[in-house]
């Protein structure tokens, strides 16, 4: 209710709705990036912006969203060219191609923050916020901005999607198709460091990087299909976003990114844990139907051995000899049997304790079960005396 | 005695001092990570060694308790043990393990920033920028010496470094290029590893006051890749990185002065210059390489590659 209340105020609703934005557009992109390992591509692009930021505010003069963004843009491609040409021409591997990238950038970026804070005058005007992300400096204005810059992105993904697709899953082949993979590759990094770009406001350089994995990520646990990944992935990242962004706002001084980012993580975690078919929790939940339907086909089985060996298909087992025929107690086991109406309980005169007979369907089953096995035969001749 | 305390009273010299000491300590072990294409976990590391920093505070409401330490190489040994179970679990490759573990760290330890230490010098600007330009106003005796505490704190780290390389050099150097020996042999891979990255962990803390995160993580990945485009050699390559790792400190304190900026972000540019050095005289570097492409030697066989003492 506190959180719909906050939604119907004005500065609160521009935030809200950047950041969904954001969060989609770094869904979609993210996506991309993860499938092609590359998700540390988007922790150089994001740190290195820090640079190309101060430059767009020293070249413009203000705090004017178009040309810092260009700035982030520019320094981020940058960034992505030196690890290109470090790993390409030199024996340097991209692990630290990446982190040279990243922190050469960085540092120079922040040298540049530094001069700018003490010699621009007093027009440094929050530069800083872009390292954490500041909701409040988001205006309307800006929704435009990063509407437009984001909508042409993913124009450009659905305009491009079968190249994108099969330069993303297999590169080599797009090649043997005569696709422009290097071109294409081009454009994939260009759209990730603008997907990085766009959020830098609200994110901000040093947590950027998690708004572009996490969302994909946590789509990648229930899609199979590229198509529902960046769709599933597009909307996790617009509703952590909302979600960050309303929760940053509804409590004093809580930073912006860092919320939007815990939200995406929380994402992650659920669906690690609950997705179908690839979640923890169902693949555990798989493992032990297995063994449950394991241990009751080895109960039929033996039961069935038994008999025969008996040389008599109604032969009644008492439930100690089928424990020790087992290797285990099979009480549960046979209950369960039981009620699926495979077994029956009798009653063996003499002797106290259960005892146990297979049902017609019991017997079926267990034939069944043998019939790879080769022993099919081999039971019909034991059950006939 | 009184002309050395005279030195060390001087700012300038206790900031070249302990930039240089933060840079040696790096890359030190920088160079195991680089080798074993670990580098992006000195990243990952030095950005959630905060949440143990932030935590260690609120416990003793000090800035500079011994659990400091103690609380970032936890914090640093959560992330790799994260990032491994993440990768075990084979629902995420390693680069997106790294990338999801270490910024939801982060951002809880700024969200405690944000709630429980909001006026404390604690601030995030300081963590990732860091403040090496006051380190000579906060001072400790030492026996007839008063000596800046994060000179103190980064020389009792960088020794502790240096002496883990020393000492393990045989097994650091077996579980980088051949673990599979090293297990074979009876050598615990896997153990060395993780020592070293809570060695990391420790150095990233030790160089948090003094550079911030992420300089420190171009001191860990810099010099060690410009001494990787010279040499051959693991020994030549840490002594090269030392090396450049005190140069990048002296010649950034020096172009800081000069252009009145960041001076842990001067340094960490300043290893960049290096790079770019090594680049063009390297063995490896790009000019070399170019060179051997236009003048035609001896076919590559493995046979000369083995004579020649194996670079990785």
């Amino acid at each position: 209710m506190e959180l719909l209340a906050l939604f119907s105020d004005f500065t609160v609703r521009t935030v809200a709705i950047g950041a969904a934005l954001v969060g989609a557009v770094a869904g979609v992109l993210g996506s991309f990036a993860l499938l092609r390992q590359q998700s540390l591509l988007g922790d150089t692009l994001s740190h290195a912006a820090l640079p190309g930021i101060c430059l767009g505010f020293l070249i413009a003069g203000s705090r004017r969203l178009e040309p810092i963004l260009a700035g982030a843009l520019v320094s981020g491609a940058l960034a992505a060219l030196l690890v290109l040409l470090l790993t390409r021409t030199t024996r340097i591997k991209t692990d630290a191609a990446l982190g040279v990238s990243l922190s050469l950038f960085f540092a120079f970026g922040t040298v540049l923050l530094t001069y700018l804070q003490r010699h621009a005058g007093a027009a440094q005007a929050g530069l800083d916020a872009f390292l954490f992300g500041q909701a409040a400096a988001l205006v309307p204005r800006d929704l435009v901005v990063l509407a437009v810059v984001g909508g042409a992105s993913l124009l450009v993904v659905v305009l491009g999607w079968k190249e994108l697709k099969v330069t993303t899953f297999d590169a080599d082949f797009a090649r043997s198709l005569g696709r422009p993979v290097v071109l294409i590759e081009f454009v994939l990094t260009v759209l990730i460091a603008l997907a990085v770009v766009i959020g830098l406001q609200l994110v901000g350089v040093i947590l950027m990087v998690a708004l572009v994995i996490a969302p994909a990520a946590a789509a990648r646990q229930w899609a199979r299909r590229l198509e529902g990944m960046v769709v599933l992935a597009a909307v996790f990242g617009a509703a952590s976003g909302v979600v960050g962004a309303l929760v940053s706002a509804s409590y004093r001084g809580l930073s912006t990114g860092p919320v939007i980012v815990l939200v995406a993580s929380a994402f992650v975690v659920v669906s690690l844990l609950l997705a179908p078919e690839r979640g923890v929790a169902w693949q555990l939940m798989h493992a032990l139907a297995q063994r449950r339907s394991l241990r009751a086909h080895r109960v039929l089985v033996d039961l069935y051995r038994l008999a025969q060996d008996h040389g008599d298909l109604d032969y009644a087992s008492e439930q100690g000899m089928l424990d020790a025929y087992f290797g285990g107690p099979t009480g549960h086991v046979l209950r369960r049997l039981e009620r699926r109406g495979l077994v029956s309980r009798a009653q063996h005169m003499p002797e106290e304790g259960t005892h146990w007979i297979l049902t017609g369907d019991g017997r079926r089953q267990a034939r069944e079960l043998l019939t790879p096995f080769g022993e099919r035969d081999a039971a019909v001749d034991g059950a006939t005396p | 005695m009184t002309g050395l305390q005279g030195w060390l009273d001087q700012p300038g010299v206790t900031i070249v001092l302990v930039g240089a000491l933060v840079g040696v300590a790096a890359s030190l072990l920088g160079a195991f990570l680089v080798l074993r294409r670990e580098s992006m976990l000195s990243d990952a590391i030095s950005h959630s060694v905060l949440i143990g920093i932030v935590l260690a505070y609120l416990l003793t409401g000090a800035l500079d308790s011994p659990l400091h330490v103690v609380g970032a190489a936890l914090a640093g040994l959560l992330t790799v043990w994260l990032t491994d179970v993440l990768v075990r679990s084979r629902r995420v490759k390693s680069d997106a393990a790294i990338g999801l573990v270490f910024p939801a760290l982060f951002a809880v330890a700024v969200l405690l920033i944000n709630v429980y230490a909001r006026d404390v010098h604690l601030d995030t600007d300081a963590v990732l920028l860091g403040e090496i330009g006051f380190a000579w106003l906060d001072v400790v005796r030492v026996g007839p010496l008063e000596v800046a505490r994060s000179l103190l704190t980064m020389l009792v780290i960088t020794l502790v470094n240096l002496a883990f390389v020393v000492f393990l050099y045989k097994e650091l150097k077996l579980a980088t290029f051949d673990a599979m020996l090293a297990t074979a042999l009876g050598f615990r891979p896997g153990l060395v590893g993780y020592a070293l990255l809570a060695l990391v962990s420790v150095t990233a803390v030790g160089a948090f006051d003094a550079v911030g995160a992420i300089l420190f993580v171009a001191f860990v990945i810099v010099p060690p890749t410009a001494a990787y485009l010279v040499t051959d050699r693991l020994w030549r390559m840490l002594v090269l990185g030392c090396l450049v790792a005190v140069g990048s400190s002296v010649g950034g304190y020096a172009l800081a002065l000069s252009f009145d900026v960041s001076i842990g972000g001067a340094m960490a540019s300043t290893t960049g210059v290096f790079l770019l050095l090594a680049l063009i005289v390297g063995k490896h570097g790009i000019v070399a390489r170019a060179l051997r492409r236009r003048t035609p030697g001896p076919p590559p066989s493995i046979l000369r590659e083995r004579e020649t003492g194996g670079a990785p």
